[in-house]
């Protein structure tokens, strides 16, 4: 086997590789909330990694204060950030229609900063750990690797979240209603439909994709202040390799730079923190507009 | 006539400055003073929003102290070679970078800086997490020692001034004028049969090296160079300065700078320590809501308004 050959155990490698595609899944969320905020607002959201912290967060509340466990938390967790995003979006956002987009990214950065040092002075910057949901504990031995029951479920949850945002703006009423307001929201406005409302609304549901992205992340990784304060940087990354254009393509990107991450981890550890990163660059010469892009 | 008199009064004030306050604080302010203005060419003229400038600032720091601690080069040259290396790192960078506008040039310059940080953190000349530590100061032509904070502090003024100084002839300079221009309407400058990338790189490489000096002058005073200076958190400082004292003004940057580290000095050492990136993050959100302009452009506007 090809594995054998290049002396690396398929045990490693494939679990790598399942790492890699796990993380792939958070870029690909992340990245597709990012992409829907980002055609109905023109801005990037520099908030969206605070956010999915919050969405984390939001889960051990739940289970602290309420006694809601892990499945409740799966929808309420988004719900909860998804109407704060709203209530940002209508108190700040909003006042920066029409001013150049760049100010949209220093007002979601600032708001970031508070969060997140909010955050660390609360709980300290150290993480606390979140029990998976005991449906999903344990795992499988597929003979080459063993398989963690709630890794498997990360993966699946996440593709299916991607594919129903895709199927919600390319085949229902509502996502035709956000396609054309990207596309011009003038004239969208002029025929009747309530933009502003719109444009909420699409705040919202790509924030609550992030926290749903840390409800998922809160039993693997250990729940702490700063998770999203590095990832997020690599997320750009991504979307900057993905272009914003396409959401299959935010989906495919994200998969496939979370296993080339996994891939580089088992080949050159040392190269796996910046293996996204020079990617990026590389795109940026070859196909400035990026692989999904149309224009730059 | 009014203006001259200005600047020979504020060359006083900089002058018997360090008789006041502690002349370790004023230095600090000096090195934020320039790296702002550095910035501001960048960002303010150019019309280019670089998250990844505290990969030249810091990364400057390194060059320097490795070059000042191991090769024992003279201060001088120490500090010229981290300028340099700034301003090669910022040709790398900006070369990617200048292939995308808007958010995308800021998302890329982002990446390409945490990028950086990652190396440095790795690589062992940079010392890790312990940073270097120890660096000489050395002594100004190999006649003043530096080792004493006053002598150290004309040293940094001069150093910084020319830094300065450097950018406000840039701005006024032809140059200057056609990068205002494409920063006002990219095509029509393009269509006038100006080399965009060309001025924007230039700009982007020139703007790197200055914040290299002013990453490398910093290095000197405090005999350190530390991960703190590369990590994405002093990218946004020093947006927040150059945004906070007015994008695109000369005094702005440097008023900025002047109010975030004499706001973080202070905050530093009372109750609210742990709440100073809770209160950088406030100071930004009211400053893009209310306040674009900046204290510089919103005190113009108010002379320009009530004669």
């Amino acid at each position: 086997m090809l594995t054998d050959l290049l002396g690396i155990p398929p045990q490693v490698l494939f679990g790598q590789l399942l790492l890699g595609l796990i993380n792939g899944a958070f870029y690909a969320v992340l990245s597709l909330g990012l992409a829907v905020i980002f055609g109905l607002l023109n801005i990037v959201n520099f908030s969206h990694g605070a956010l999915y912290m919050l969405g984390a967060f939001a889960t051990l509340a739940l289970v602290q204060f309420f006694g809601i466990g892990y499945w409740g938390a799966l929808v309420l967790a988004p719900l909860m950030v998804g109407a704060l995003g709203i209530v940002i979006e209508r108190l700040l956002l909003r006042r920066l229609v029409g001013v150049d987009h760049l100010y949209g990214l220093l007002l979601t950065f600032g708001l970031a900063l508070v969060i997140e040092g909010t955050f660390v002075k609360l709980f300290g910057a150290s993480g606390i750990p979140y029990a998976a949901p005991a449906a999903l504990s344990g795992g499988v031995n597929l003979g080459f690797m063993f398989l963690p029951w709630y890794r498997a479920w990360v993966v699946l949850a996440s593709v299916v979240v991607c594919l129903a945002t895709w199927l919600l703006f390319e085949r229902t009423k509502i996502g035709a209603y956000l396609r054309a307001g990207t596309e011009n929201p003038k004239l969208l406005q002029a025929f009747g439909v309530n933009v502003p409302m719109l444009t909420t609304l699409a705040y919202g549901y790509g924030v609550a994709l992030a926290a749903f992205a840390g409800v998922l992340a809160a039993p693997i990784t250990q729940v702490n202040p700063l998770m999203g304060s590095n990832l997020i940087i690599v997320v750009f990354a991504v979307v900057v390799i993905g272009g914003m254009g396409s959401i299959i393509g935010a989906i495919v990107t994200g998969l496939a730079m979370g296993m080339i991450e996994g891939l580089t981890k088992v080949f050159w550890p040392e190269a796996s923190a910046t293996v996204i990163f020079l990617v990026m660059a590389i795109v940026l010469i070859l196909r400035p507009a990026g692989l999904f892009g149309k224009t730059a | 006539m009014k203006t001259k008199l200005a600047y020979l009064l504020l060359l006083a004030l900089l002058l018997v400055a360090p008789f006041l306050v502690y002349p370790v604080f004023l230095m600090k302010l000096l090195c934020f003073a320039l790296f702002a203005s550095a910035f501001n060419l960048i960002l303010g003229y150019g019309g280019l929003l670089s998250f990844g400038h505290a990969a030249f600032f810091g990364g400057a720091g390194y060059f320097t102290g490795h070059a000042l601690k191991v090769w024992g080069l003279p201060t001088e040259l120490g500090i010229l070679a981290g300028a340099l290396g700034a301003a090669l790192m910022g040709l790398a960078i900006g070369q990617l970078a200048i292939r995308r506008h808007g958010i995308y040039f800021a998302m890329i310059t982002l990446a390409m800086a945490q990028m950086a940080y990652f190396l440095f953190v790795t690589s062992s000349f940079t010392g890790g997490e312990n940073g270097l530590q120890g660096i000489p100061r050395g002594t100004a032509l190999g006649l003043f020692d530096l080792q004493n904070n006053l002598t150290l502090y004309y040293f940094v003024l001069a150093i910084c001034a020319l830094g300065i100084g450097l950018i406000a002839r840039t701005v006024r300079s032809p140059f200057g004028q056609v990068l205002a221009a494409i920063r006002d309407n990219e095509n029509r400058a393009r269509s006038l049969g100006y080399d965009i990338e060309r001025y924007k790189l230039l700009a982007f490489v020139l703007s790197a090296g200055l914040a290299g000096l002013a990453g490398a002058t910093k290095t000197v005073v405090f005999q350190l160079a530390s991960l703190t200076d590369v990590h994405w958190h002093m990218s946004g400082e020093v947006v927040l300065m150059t945004l906070l004292g007015g994008l695109g003004t000369l005094a702005g940057p440097a008023v900025g700078a002047g109010v975030i580290v004499t706001l973080q000095n202070y905050l530093a050492s009372g109750p609210l320590s742990a709440w100073v990136p809770v209160v950088l993050g406030v100071i930004f959100v009211i400053c893009v809501l209310a306040f674009r302009r900046g204290i510089v452009g919103e005190l113009r506007a108010l002379i320009r308004n009530s004669f």
